[in-house]
């Protein structure tokens, strides 16, 4: 290829590097404006040391062990499924892609309509256990009805890497290990684990930024009860419009994603999230 | 025995888990009483009403031009932008490439939130803004599928092609293309996924007056439930059904085809 | 003689209704280098994986030692294996693959360094322990898988066509590489392959295998000088394989031609496949042959020429050192004692041997 041409082929991501610069840098920059000045445009770090005000530490405390409980249930839930998945031995891999990305095509506010259905006071769980001669029990509007939200709408983002990354193993470096002498137990400890660990950090990730960062799911089944750092964020530019304090904020919410990813990269070899796909 | 038995019954059990919810919106679908828990009869006048309701068809329509729209630019777009980052040194690559994952890692609402920032400070909120955050969330997407396409391109063939006197257009539609076009159209569709289930990023930087399903969705929802909401859901995931059906046959014949 | 190590008895095996194995029976001695030679889907690996236990038979027994191993799982088995693509860990470096086995007999520590240490001398990669899989070459690649397996003393050392994956040149040089290991552990060696170079010059005794049954179980030069049909003729090296009638006891016809052998015992008028190597076609004066013919077409091969001689009606393939043009006028001629006369199978996949004992 001469060098004529290959200027010519770079030069086709132009229009992208525009795009970058115009929609990706300059919103990012404008957040990091807005969070360090005040109304008048003067420079203040009270936007971000608000984040210690009690109100606001409770919701980025709460944000945080929700998204934690719900990354730490998605995986014990996934990781049995992705190793029977795989196990089946199933010939077209996009079977298994296709069973469970079906529900993500359903809008996320109708399947959260469907989980206030399903846990109302007066909805089906309650009527179940009511029929079963049990008390009811009060869900929608709490913290768990929120995590129940959040781990229906991320189980497929940890159940996908997981399932990628150990249908990679060959079933001949398996077949190795017993042949050395391992049984079940040690094939599964020295030799299927350690293989997805990239995929369980993969899932990780991309459970746990969006379970941080969730407002609808808290909103529409926690009642307005249930404050996570999202929705305080949301009501500051939606209503209270104090657009610097939810700038200020929103910066302390990036640094806390920045933070969890890193720390999650650190303990496995680099996999970006997209590698999924 | 035991295990297989124990496997399939955890199996059942989470696909019941991501299934039994969306049964529920169907049922209800067609059922008489506006009651959430008893049977009333078999009716299909909530479809009826839906189809009546100008605000669910007026941001049905706007999901899917937004949607269209947003894919079809952004796959024209990132397949451009990946062309070019391959033929990057490394280090323009490596710059390129993480700005890319910047709208794929961040927080939706930090991105919803930034964009709105700069849109109300240089324009005003409305159909274009929408349809540039979509935009922004849907070309990563289409340069992360077709990429690797790329990469696992023989640079050889194309060489060979130009070696034998073709131009580098005609060497690119005859020799790359037909490598890449896979990972274009999944890369399409994962824009249209996106783009259709975006509530977030739609949210902050809608405006008044514009609302996708999903937005008009939240703020119903936020009023109470009406049973055309089931009817949606049931139309929605047919929908989906059907065309995640046609997409899965047509790749699986591909396959047969080229075993 | 040596005692028996391994007996495979009326093994069969199917997969999908397809049946891969069909009533085997094979004995191995204690200390043969045993190579399972055969086209791809002739069952060999799948003989090499019941004796790995990665496979049980749908009937049928394998003995090791005497004691029926048949249900036993691969890690019980005293048996390890070589993989075809080397199945190393990826995960680990490669004084980690090669203690993998000896960890977890819970073996002592000095022990296993002493162990990785002997074993990376032994395959001539001494000072490789901190390397990672990765940075190996497939060579190397594959050496480490041996290592890792002969580690651990088994008594059979199986490998799955361990050469396969390398370049000729480096196949050669490993394929004295394992004679020498063989020679150095002393422990049995069994070996599947599809090229019949490499089961000429490593083997001890050779099973030629095809669509599921043993064809022939034989020394090296017994497979090659004497092969017992024509799958087996055709399988070992390049062959004339002609159409051709026994008339009677050391006399036989071909393309028209009645020509001496050796052979008795076929009867009379009995229809067979006569079959004679390349290497033992003389060509000589039109005169003085048996059959004359033309030279179509000559390949200089280094050690010799490959000339296509049409005579008969048939190519003659022929191997000579000496140089005839293209168009010459030849005639052909081969001793009687190298004319293999065989039987013609009913069917393609006829067993030819019942049972096989070396």
């Amino acid at each position: 290829m001469n060098f004529k041409f290959q200027f010519k082929r770079q030069f086709l991501s132009g229009p992208y590097m525009a795009w970058i610069v115009g929609f990706i840098i300059l919103p990012i920059l404008m957040i990091l404006y807005y969070g360090i000045t005040d109304s008048s445009g003067s420079f203040t770090l009270q936007n971000i040391t608000a984040i210690t005000e009690p109100i606001h530490m409770k919701a980025l405390l709460l944000s945080l062990k929700l998204a934690l409980l719900c990354t730490a249930i998605c995986l014990l839930l996934a990781y049995p499924l992705a190793m029977i998945l795989n196990g089946l031995h199933l010939k077209r891999q996009s079977f298994v892609v296709f069973i469970f990305m079906l529900p993500m095509w359903m809008n996320l506010m109708l399947r959260i309509l469907a989980w206030q259905l399903l846990l109302s006071n007066n909805g089906i769980l309650n009527t179940v256990l009511e029929s079963l001669g049990l008390a009811k029990v009060q869900l929608l509007n709490t913290s768990s009805a929120v995590v129940f939200g959040m781990v229906y709408d991320f189980l497929p983002f940890m159940i996908l890497p997981i399932y990628n990354s150990m249908s990679r193993i060959g079933s001949d470096v398996i077949d190795a290990a017993k042949d050395l002498g391992a049984n079940t137990l040690q094939v599964f400890l020295k030799i299927i684990l350690p293989l997805t660990v990239s995929g369980v950090i993969s899932g990780i990730i991309m459970v746990f930024v969006p379970a941080l960062t969730s407002f609808v799911i808290s909103d529409l089944l926690g009642g307005g009860k249930v404050l996570l750092i999202g929705n305080v964020i949301e009501q500051e530019f939606m209503q209270s419009m104090d657009w610097n304090m939810g700038s200020g904020l929103s910066i302390v919410l990036m640094v806390f994603v920045i933070a969890s990813m890193a720390f999650m990269n650190v303990h496995g070899n680099e996999e970006g999230g997209a590698a999924v796909w | 025995m035991v295990k297989k038995i124990g496997s399939r019954i955890y199996l059942s059990v989470i696909f019941l888990f991501l299934y039994f919810p969306i049964l529920v919106l169907i049922v209800l679908s067609f059922n008489d009483s506006k009651s959430r828990v008893a049977w009333g009869g078999f009716t299909g006048k909530w479809y009826i009403s839906m189809f009546q309701d100008t605000a669910i068809m007026r941001a049905f329509a706007t999901t899917i031009q937004i949607t269209l729209v947003a894919s079809v630019l952004a796959t024209i777009i990132g397949t451009l932008a990946a062309i070019g980052i391959q033929a990057m040194r490394r280090r323009g690559k490596a710059i390129l490439l993480g700005a890319t994952n910047i709208p794929l890692l961040n927080a939706d609402i930090v991105t919803g939130i930034s964009m709105m920032l700069l849109f109300v400070r240089f324009t005003k909120l409305g159909f274009m803004t929408v349809l540039i955050a979509h935009l922004t969330f849907d070309i990563p997407y289409v340069i992360l599928n077709v990429l690797p396409r790329l990469n696992a391109t023989s640079k050889s063939a194309y060489e060979a092609a130009l070696d034998l006197g073709a131009t580098p257009l005609y060497a690119f539609y005859k020799i790359v293309w037909p490598d890449i076009r896979p990972g274009v159209f999944s890369g399409f569709l994962m824009a249209v996924t996106m783009s259709l289930d975006d509530f977030s990023i739609t949210y902050f930087t809608k405006g008044a007056g514009v609302n996708t399903l999903s937005t008009m969705l939240y703020t119903e929802l936020r009023k109470g439930i009406r049973p055309e909401m089931y009817s949606l859901s049931t139309l929605l995931f047919g929908i989906a059904l059907l065309l995640l059906l046609l997409i899965n046959f047509r790749s699986a014949r591909k396959n047969d085809i080229n075993n | 003689m040596a005692k028996e190590l391994i007996h495979m008895s009326h093994i069969s095996k199917s997969y999908d209704s397809t049946l891969v194995l069909d009533d085997l029976d094979l004995c191995i001695k204690e200390n043969a280098f045993v190579t399972l030679l055969g086209p791809s889907g002739c069952g060999k690996t799948t003989t090499l994986r019941l004796l790995g236990g990665f496979e049980t038979p749908d009937s049928g027994q394998v003995f090791f030692d005497g004691a029926d191993i048949t249900s036993l799982p691969p890690n019980e088995r005293k048996l390890n294996t070589v993989f075809q693509k080397y199945a190393l860990f990826p995960h680990m470096s490669i004084a980690e693959n090669i203690a993998f086995g000896l960890k977890i007999s819970k073996k002592s520590k000095s022990y296993i360094n002493s162990k990785i240490k002997y074993a990376l001398k032994l395959v001539n990669l001494d000072g490789y322990e901190k390397r990672s899989v990765d940075s190996l070459s497939g060579g190397q690649q594959q050496r480490i898988a041996i290592a890792r397996a002969i580690v651990n003393e088994p008594k059979v050392l199986l490998l799955d066509e361990p050469l396969g994956a390398l370049d000729l040149k480096l196949r050669q040089d490993m394929q004295y590489e394992l004679i020498r290991l063989k020679e150095e552990l002393g422990i049995t060696f069994v070996y599947v392959t599809h090229d019949q170079e490499e089961a000429l010059t490593m083997s001890d005794s050779i099973v030629v295998m095809n669509q599921g049954y043993i064809q022939q179980i034989g020394t090296p030069e017994d497979i090659y000088n004497e092969p017992c049909n024509a799958f087996v003729a055709d399988f070992i090296g390049d062959s004339n394989i002609i159409d051709g009638v026994m008339l009677k006891d050391k006399l036989v016809q071909i393309l028209g031609v009645k020509i001496p052998c050796v052979d008795t015992g076929f009867g009379e008028n009995q229809p067979v496949d006569v079959v004679i190597r390349p290497e033992d076609v003389e060509l000589s004066d039109p005169a003085d042959g048996f059959m004359e013919g033309d030279v179509v077409s000559i390949i200089f091969k280094g050690v010799h020429y490959e000339i296509e001689v049409a005579a008969g009606g048939y190519d003659w393939l022929v191997h000579t050192t000496k140089m005839y043009p293209v168009g010459t006028h030849v005639g052909i001629s081969v001793i009687p004692f190298n004319i293999q006369i065989m039987n013609k199978p009913e069917s393609s996949d006829e067993k030819a041997v019942e049972t096989g004992e070396f």
